[in-house]
């Protein structure tokens, strides 16, 4: 049974694994040392453990993307719900709480700005796209207002450790996504939630006379994107020792999206795969790292990363699917001739 | 309490004699607060109204032209005495600089300057981005006094002037010093996490210990690649020397900490010559140069970077 | 397998060329056939059944005539020349044109801007909105509607719309008007309405092609009748030589069990469940309604009488603003669809896609829904457990499937919901609900689902089922409730029930006259 499911799942992500073969092809081309790994400072350190390590933000928001989009939603706020969680953070160590105490209130902000989200979602039946673009907008502000515009830079060594720190010489950041991902991952399939949630995305109302509670369901996933978000901001705020309202996660909600998109998850909902999602995030940042690595001047960046980006959603695109399916199809095994109409089973014809 | 003062301004200005800059009053349209430098640049703006006895009238645009405009309009309702504009675009100003110059009312021009014909505004008060620049170049290049040095440059946002003058002024220093060469620049986006995440990926493409130098365009990128350098197991401002641009109070902690070598001051006090020059112009019409270059001054090991840093800790960076 | 070619005809007076001949058509989908070397000749001035169960291919048959779909093998040859439309828009250009069961047409524009969308009548460059009225006025008389072309097509109701829908296609195309499954949704004077614009297009010289699964109808209005069975042609027949029994055969390729059915009495088991005063205003007037065990309540009454209305409240699906139910005599609380499930209750909707199947969700996800939203996320139902409880349901049921795994959507209307009863009877239901189970699926399945309608009942459980269909509900009713103007107007018990007697109380109303 178990052997099955890895199975499913392996056939699910096999796109999305080959085009990040590629890309971290790419990266050994441009770098050959790129998959040089050593221990460096008590740290692994090498440019794999980067990309793993720069993916964590993108990642982390990804996870609950993944979800908000399964349920035909999308979450426009994770950026600036990043810049509150790392500015509460940042403010509660500063104030001299402990750095858990910072992490809990981070985590406790972003739940609430998941609820908000969620209660103007559900509740309210406010577009999904408008309802988080007032946090989207709003949050940063609420992050100054918190930071009191500045870069609120912070010495908390428990707090610094949750992004910059290594675990057993892993840095932190990339335990912490991986352990996150592989644990919701595992618990929306090995509860009943990940069914019900693809039920809400696929069709609202015949789910409602199902008997599933989706006003619920839906709340809680926008929670879960603000948990997210959340830790994805704090460990942006612990790497960089400071909390900056203004840049902290900016435009990231785009990527955790694209990551959800280059996932092969659809964005009108349905089946989910954050396996897939978070593969889409490892390949949005191998690009990241192709663009560093090649020495390019920073103007062919964004030119850069959009072509690569284009590439990699036209070979996911149906139509470039259907080919490889039918070229696939019409290789080996030999297919009936069926160009020449056969009049005799046409039974029709006979009288005319 | 408003109308008093306005009143009184009125009177002074009235005055046959009006040398005492006491009860001016000035409006200042500022752009918002977008960074930590724009925060301690109001911080410092009122502070240096406060000594001189100016009333400061302060208007946040956040980010936005048509507020600026509609503020300065006010101001000139209000007849105030003078006008500090920090604009947030350059075209657009010419209407409301007529306006205030038919109500006689001088502006001056803050942090950056206008596309406009320069008898609308008494004098622009501005850095000189390419000087920035050029003096990190030249500390660079004395600093390492003739020996090789890969350097590495970290941009600010692709496109934007100051990333394009600090890598221009920074190049001309090094013109003609054939031991620097600089090996590799990338943009950071003047933030702190960017700063860090190209560092990191320099420090591998190029090894740590074969860079000598960084030279960031702001010191935010500089703080987020000290860390990356830390990170790599190697010691910033030793291994690697720094030098970025702005002097912001993280930046003198890192020099007092020896984490970093240089940075050259962006100074938030942009409102002291403005408000010099408005108050002579007011005085007996004295009329400065069009142009006041605020002065880019370098900050070293040598300078005592703990009290700077103490001076301006609560400038609102 | 064929039957014996001797039968096939073709209608009198079709000895010119064919408007339309298709040989040979093949559709291949991953993993199925759906059309195997199926041929298809229409003649000008000819209604031209197309019958077939759900998944027998007569949708895809039409997809690759219209080229919405691209045939894999075939020849298409309109007027003598071969075509291969490559989208639907070449396909009508051709004068091939289609109208579908759900209008496609813009509820928002007027009559005459849905008419001559993308061909307006233009006046010095700009659309003369005038010319345009008029022309719609002058064309649509022609189809018999005497409507208000520049009033939004929405006022009007969906027999008006779907002639809206037809005139556009035909003057469009003026070939070929192929009708899919136009009277679902059309009551019986609609259908009429309908019938006299086919007519007046048959004597114009159009080929027809007229999809439905009303065999009534298919006599009615046809002159040919082709018969697909899983992909392949089973066999073409002139009306007017066979009976009714003779193509539901081919159709099935079996022959239907007759529907005679024995009606216990109104021997009724213990009572279930007593409604009081239920009602939601501008919905439905409250009713009042007793429930006994192992008892089928028949919902009768014309569309929009108010049957889905009161299936809808009784599931907490709609809000009540008033009333009280009681089961097993205790007062219970039913505001939402969760409510109604805990207390045992399950509602198969009116509107299988939109309400029924989660399409994209497996037929095995799909099975189990109800059950696991009911258990809540937190136990999960065991994959042994699910896979025994789809698997059960697909042999009792005989749901016809490729895989367990397949998108519910990929299944047939029937067998879709089969799968929807299915995942009621998995929650083991003391109250069903059935709202026109037998809407727009198969003679076989049809023919199922009311057998298993008896088999419910007599197993005991207690069903409500609203349905269009009078044979139907004589069929397994022990009670029948009408339903006009959104209020109850009588009930038929015993003996009383009957198809005559049921039609009556529909129609005894002094506006409508005697139906």
């Amino acid at each position: 049974m178990m052997a099955g499911a890895v199975q499913g799942l392996l056939k699910r992500i096999m796109p999305q694994l080959v085009i990040l073969a590629a890309a971290l092809l790419l990266n050994f081309i441009v770098f050959p040392d790129f998959f040089h790994v050593d221990f460096r400072n008590g740290r692994l350190f090498g440019n794999i453990i980067d990309v793993l390590n720069r993916g964590a933000p993108t990642a982390l928001l990804c996870i609950g993307m993944t979800l908000v989009i399964a349920t035909r939603g999308i979450d426009l706020s994770v950026g600036a719900v990043m810049a509150i969680a790392g500015a509460t953070a940042a403010s509660l160590v500063v104030d001299g709480h402990g750095w858990f105490t910072a992490l809990i209130g981070a985590l406790a902000t972003g739940a609430i700005c998941g609820f908000w989200n969620g209660i103007l979602v559900a509740v309210l039946r406010i577009q999904p796209i408008v309802a988080t673009l007032v946090l989207m907008v709003a949050g940063r502000g609420v992050a100054q207002l918190i930071t009191e515009g500045t870069i609120l830079t912070f010495l908390n060594p428990g707090l610094i450790r949750l992004g910059a720190g290594t675990i057993l010489g892993i840095p932190t950041a990339i335990v912490i996504w991986i352990c996150l991902g592989a644990f919701v991952a595992f618990a929306v399939r090995r509860t009943a939630l990940g069914m019900l949630i693809e039920s809400i995305g696929i069709n609202e109302a015949s789910s409602r006379l199902a008997g599933i509670n989706s006003r619920v369901l839906l709340v809680c996933v926008y929670l879960v994107s603000g948990l997210c978000a959340a830790l994805a901001g704090v460990i942006v705020a612990a790497d960089i020792k400071g909390a900056d309202a203004n840049n902290a996660g900016l435009w990231l909600e785009l990527d955790a999206i694209l990551a959800v998109v280059i996932g092969g998850n659809s964005l009108l909902g349905g089946r989910f795969s954050i396996v897939a999602s978070l593969i889409g995030a490892l390949i949005i940042q191998s690009v990241n790292s192709v663009i560093l690595l090649s020495g390019m001047p920073p103007e062919f960046n964004l030119v850069i990363k959009a072509i690569l980006i284009l590439g990699i959603l036209v070979i996911q695109s149906p139509k470039v699917s259907y080919i490889w399916y039918m070229l696939r199809a019409s290789g080996p095994q030999p297919q009936p001739d069926r160009k020449t109409p056969r009049p005799h089973r046409a039974t029709e014809e006979k009288t005319q | 309490m408003n109308i008093k003062t306005t009143l009184l301004a009125g009177a002074v200005a009235f005055a046959p004699v009006a040398g005492f800059a006491a009860d001016l009053t000035i409006g200042f349209s500022q752009i918002g607060s977008e960074s930590g430098w724009r925060a301690a640049e109001t911080t410092v703006t009122k502070q240096q109204a406060e000594e001189r006895g100016i009333d400061l009238k302060f208007a946040d645009a956040q980010q936005k032209q048509e507020n600026q405009i509609k503020a300065i309009r006010s101001f000139i309702a209000q007849g105030v005495d003078g006008i500090l504009i920090a604009p947030v675009v350059a075209t657009g100003w010419d209407e409301v600089l007529e306006e205030a110059k038919d109500a006689d009312i001088p502006v001056v021009l803050m942090d950056r300057t206008v596309d406009a014909p320069d008898d609308l505004y008494l004098t622009a008060v501005t850095s000189d981005l390419v000087h920035e620049g050029n003096v990190a170049g030249q500390w660079l290049v004395d600093e390492v006094a003739g020996a090789d040095c890969r350097v590495v440059e970290l941009q600010g946002t692709t496109g934007s002037s100051p990333a394009i003058d600090r890598k221009t002024g920074f190049e001309q220093a090094l013109e003609g010093h054939d031991n620097l060469e600089i090996v590799r620049s990338q943009t950071g986006d003047f933030t702190r996490s960017q700063g860090k995440v190209v560092m990191e990926s320099f420090l591998k493409a190029e090894g740590g210990e074969n860079i000598c130098a960084l030279y960031a365009h702001n010191d935010d990128m500089a703080v987020g690649a000290i860390q990356a350098i830390k990170e790599a197991g190697l010691k910033p401002g030793e291994d690697i020397k720094i030098v970025s641009i702005d002097a912001v109070p993280d930046a003198h902690l890192a020099i007092a900490n020896g984490e970093m070598n240089a940075t050259i001051e962006l100074t938030p006090n942009m409102a002291g010559p403005a408000l010099d020059a408005m108050e002579a112009y007011l005085a007996d019409g004295t009329m400065p140069p069009k142009w006041i270059q605020t002065e880019s001054k370098l900050y070293t090991a040598e300078d005592d970077n703990k009290a700077v840093y103490e001076m301006k800790k609560d400038l609102g960076y | 397998m064929t039957d014996d070619t001797a039968q096939i005809a073709t209608p009198p007076g079709a000895q010119d060329a064919p408007m339309l001949r298709a040989i040979g058509i093949s559709k291949f989908f991953p993993g199925t056939i759906a059309l195997d070397d199926v041929a298809l000749t229409l003649h000008r001035g000819e209604v031209h059944a197309l019958l077939g169960e759900n998944g027998a291919g007569k949708s895809t048959l039409i997809k690759c005539l219209t080229g919405a779909y691209k045939r894999d093998a075939g020849v298409i040859e309109l007027e003598g020349v071969a075509i291969t439309p490559t989208s639907t828009a070449e396909s009508q250009h051709l004068g091939i044109g289609t109208v579908y069961q759900e209008v496609n047409l813009l509820p928002n524009l007027t009559v005459a801007e849905n008419l001559y969308l993308g061909r307006q009548p233009m006046r010095g460059g700009l659309v003369s909105r005038r010319r345009m009225v008029a022309e719609a006025r002058a064309v649509l008389a022609d189809y018999g509607l005497d409507v208000d072309p520049g009033e939004p097509l929405t006022r009007y109701s969906v027999a008006v719309q779907q002639v809206v829908a037809i005139a556009r296609a035909v003057e469009m195309s003026g070939k070929v008007l192929i009708l899919d499954e136009p009277t679902a949704s059309l009551d019986r004077d609609e259908v009429q309405l309908l019938f006299s614009v086919i007519r007046k297009l048959k004597a114009r010289g159009l080929a027809i092609v007229f999809v439905t699964h009303f065999l009534d109808q298919v006599f009615e209005i046809s002159d040919r009748a082709t018969v697909l069975r899983n992909g392949r042609v089973v066999g073409t027949r002139l009306l007017n030589t066979v009976s009714q029994h003779d193509i539901v055969t081919l159709m099935l390729g079996r022959q239907l069990e007759a529907k005679v059915h024995d009606r216990q009495g109104g021997t009724a088991g213990e009572m279930l469940l007593e409604v009081a005063d239920l009602g939601k205003r501008g919905m439905l007037e409250p009713f009042s309604l007793a429930l006994h065990k192992g008892e089928v309540i028949g919902l009768a009454g014309l569309l929009g009488s108010g049957r889905t209305e009161m299936a809808n409240l009784l599931f907490g699906a709609v809000p009540a603003d008033g009333g009280t139910l009681r089961m097993h005599g205790k007062e219970i609380r039913v505001a939402n669809p969760r409510d109604a499930v805990r207390h045992g209750f399950a509602l198969c909707p009116e509107d299988r896609k939109t309400e029924g199947i989660v399409g994209d969700l497996s037929v095995r996800d799909n099975i189990v829904l109800a059950l696991q939203a009911r258990q809540g996320w937190m136990r999960p139902i065991p994959r042994a457990k699910v896979n025994e409880i789809a698997e059960h349901y697909v042999r009792t049921l005989d749901i016809r499937l490729a895989s367990l795994d397949m998108p519910i959507r990929l299944l047939s209307g029937g067998n879709q919901q089969k799968a929807l009863l299915a995942r009621w009877l998995a929650t083991s239901p003391d109250f069903l609900i059935l709202d026109e189970p037998t809407r727009g699926i198969d003679v076989g399945a049809h023919a199922e689902i009311i057998a298993l309608i008896e088999t419910l009942r007599e197993r005991g459980m207690s069903l409500l089922v609203a349905s269009s269909e009078m044979e139907e509900l004589v069929a397994y009713s022990t009670r029948v409730i009408v339903l006009r103007d959104r209020r109850q107007v009588a009930e038929l018990t015993g003996a009383q029930i009957t198809a005559d007697n049921i039609v009556h109380a529909i129609a005894d109303d002094p506006a409508r006259g005697a139906a």
